[in-house]
């Protein structure tokens, strides 16, 4: 197991730092100076070679990065063009929304997609069934963005149940257990659950059906075992795919929210982001991006990790 | 919209192929009602997207100050107007070409490209191999929405900005199929007879190779552009891909998310094109992949 582990760490460590290159190389690959948003249309040449120096865009590639990736690991992301704040405490507050909004997002998706998946494997080729399919293709096919506004119009313009946008009432953007918040959550959450139902679903029809045609099931069934009884061995064989899935698209809503995040004006990573390519904030949107990828690489680690301690059919050579 | 592949899914290669396989393949989709459906209402779609402005009624880029954000059923314009009071029938008409355009070209330049990064991974093999895998499992650790809004929001707004960035996104995955692939033939009898037999790397790969690999490859592609579409509008939708005054459905969706509480239904339109393509791309898809019997 321990060999497992460490051969799953080391395999990690370079796709990091790949990411990593990838991140650094983006500020790099933006067209112009990327001090071009800070400095004055008329700042000297001296200016211009102070701030350069200061920055560290005088040194080579090789050099910058380094230091850059020394600096990201002991936390210090650099300072945000456009508000002047460190980027590490920016992108930790807003990844602290946008995680509770894609954890509230997971479960409603696993709950419902289970459900619908479950079904629809289990009764294959009912009317159900074609149901459940349905659902999951317009799942994965349907623009989130569009679907948050549609939600919107029914909810909050006609029905007038749910506020619009925003994190909180009077645009708190802080967290507090009561219902107003909850309330303020619930659309984009809703919204932003459809893709994980419909990937799960789809995926656990699959196995569901897979699972029933095996030889076992048929000797339980000559056991005499009830239909619940089987329904319970199904789940237990089907448990590690689907929490795995599970997780993988938790990281996905992680990194792919900030299309819901402008429809609800949620103060997430996504409208983090959004500010930040509109602005030009290089830093910030290098530091953001680089959080986003690391949290994905890092889950996807544990997903594969969980998934083989709970699954012994997995080989963990 | 994500991207996910299984490792322990990934397509086989298509192996009967006898003079009858496209027919039969044909058949088999034909027996598929939804699927015909699917390609009838992707057939729809092209039709618009080439013929567009000679069908729409009127000049997607004349506005009215007066008739701003009239409803659906308004006269002269069956499906309202605009905020800026332009005809909405004549722009979601007209938008469809370039929706299309900046969907479905990503897709098709990540076909070439990653089908060559693939095959050649595949075909090499060794450290060849293994060297290009890993740098594209680097771009496999970032969530595609994530990638294609990063690499287009430093690159800049712009239409050539988005279609580069979502060409690189659908590079890998397409990549990763191809070579899996492309993996699997090289190891059959078939490919080993052909090099005994003197044939070189480049005829092989020309004969052997390519003609088993692009079916599956080319069925997976069909399944991205859904995910492109919805994606390449959304880059629209945040001010990062198609510039106003084009009629396109993602920009169009943009500039009329003020208007939801006068005209809800009709900000709502461009968006229900987007979905009805999406779906009939997955559909399509769907349909193809089950008449090549390809396992996925």
């Amino acid at each position: 197991m321990l060999v497992f582990l460490w051969r799953r760490l080391v395999y990690t460590l370079p796709i990091m730092l790949g990411v990593a290159l990838v991140c650094f190389a983006l500020v790099h690959l933006a067209p112009g100076d990327p001090l071009v948003s800070i400095l004055p249309p008329d700042a000297s040449a001296e200016l211009q070679a102070t701030l350069k120096e200061l920055y560290g865009f005088n040194r080579s590639y090789p050099e910058q990065f380094v230091s850059w990736v020394w600096r990201a690991l002991q936390g210090d992301l650099g300072t945000s063009i456009a508000s002047n704040r460190p980027v590490f405490s920016e992108v930790m507050k807003a990844v602290g929304n946008t995680l509770r909004l894609a954890m509230l997002a997971t479960l409603i998706g696993f709950l419902f997609g289970c459900l619908f998946g479950f079904v629809a494997g289990y009764f294959q080729n009912s009317w159900l069934d074609k149901l459940a399919s349905l659902t999951s293709v317009l799942g994965v096919s349907v623009p989130h963005y569009w679907l948050g506004m549609v939600l919107v119009i029914v909810f909050s313009s006609i029905l007038m149940w749910l506020p619009p946008g925003g994190a909180g009432p009077g645009g708190s953007s802080d967290w507090t257990w009561d219902w107003e918040h909850f309330k303020h959550m619930l659309l984009p959450a809703i919204t932003m659950s459809v893709i994980p139902m419909g990937i799960i679903s789809r995926t656990l029809r699959a196995l569901v059906a897979d699972i029933l045609a095996q030889e076992f099931i048929v000797g339980l069934r000559a056991k005499g075992l009830t239909d619940v009884g089987i329904f319970m061995h199904v789940i237990k064989n089907a448990a590690p795919t689907a929490l795995a899935v599970m997780g993988l698209q938790l990281g996905y809503l992680l990194g792919g929210s900030i299309l819901i995040e402008t429809v609800f004006s949620w103060p997430g990573t996504g409208s983090l982001l959004n500010a930040a390519i509109f602005q030009r904030d290089l830093p910030l949107l290098q530091g953001t991006i680089l959080v986003l990828a690391m949290f994905f690489v890092v889950l996807n680690l544990i997903v594969d990790v969980v998934q083989t301690l709970l699954d012994p059919r997995i080989s963990r050579s | 919209m994500h991207i996910t592949i299984d490792p322990k899914k990934l397509p086989e290669p298509v192996m009967q192929r006898s003079a009858g396989y496209w027919q039969t393949v044909g058949r088999r989709f034909l027996q598929e009602k939804v699927a015909v459906a699917a390609a009838l209402v992707v057939l729809v779609l092209l039709v618009l997207a080439i013929f567009g402005p000679w069908l729409a009624p009127m000049d997607p880029y004349q506005s009215s100050m007066l008739k701003r954000l009239k409803p659906i059923g308004f006269p002269g314009h069956p499906f309202g107007t605009d905020e800026l009071g332009r005809d909405m029938l004549t722009r979601l008409i007209v938008g469809t070409r370039l929706s299309l355009f900046i969907g479905i070209t990503p897709v098709i330049c990540a076909f070439v490209i990653g089908s060559f990064i693939g095959i050649t991974a595949g075909y090499t093999g060794g450290w060849v191999n293994t060297g290009m895998m890993r740098t594209i499992d680097v771009f496999y650790a970032f969530p595609s929405v994530l990638l294609a809004i990063a690499l287009s929001g430093t690159l800049g707004a712009g239409i050539t900005n988005s279609l580069i960035s979502l060409t690189i996104v659908f590079i890998p995955p397409i990549a990763r199929v191809a070579e899996s692939v492309t993996t699997q033939i090289r190891g059959r009898d078939f490919v080993d007879a052909a090099r005994a037999s003197g044939a070189g790397a480049f005829t092989i790969v020309r004969v052997h190779v390519l003609g088993n690999v692009l079916g599956p490859v080319f069925v997976y592609a069909t399944s991205l552009i859904a995910v492109s579409m919805i994606l390449a509008s959304g880059l629209s939708f945040l001010g990062l891909g198609v510039k106003p005054p084009e009629p396109e459905w993602g920009l169009m969706l943009n500039t009329l998310r003020t208007a939801i509480y006068t005209q809800p239904w009709i900000a709502a339109l461009p968006g229900a094109m987007i979905f009805i393509t999406s779906i009939a791309f997955n559909l399509l898809a769907d349909g193809l992949r089950s008449a090549m019997e390809i396992k996925q």
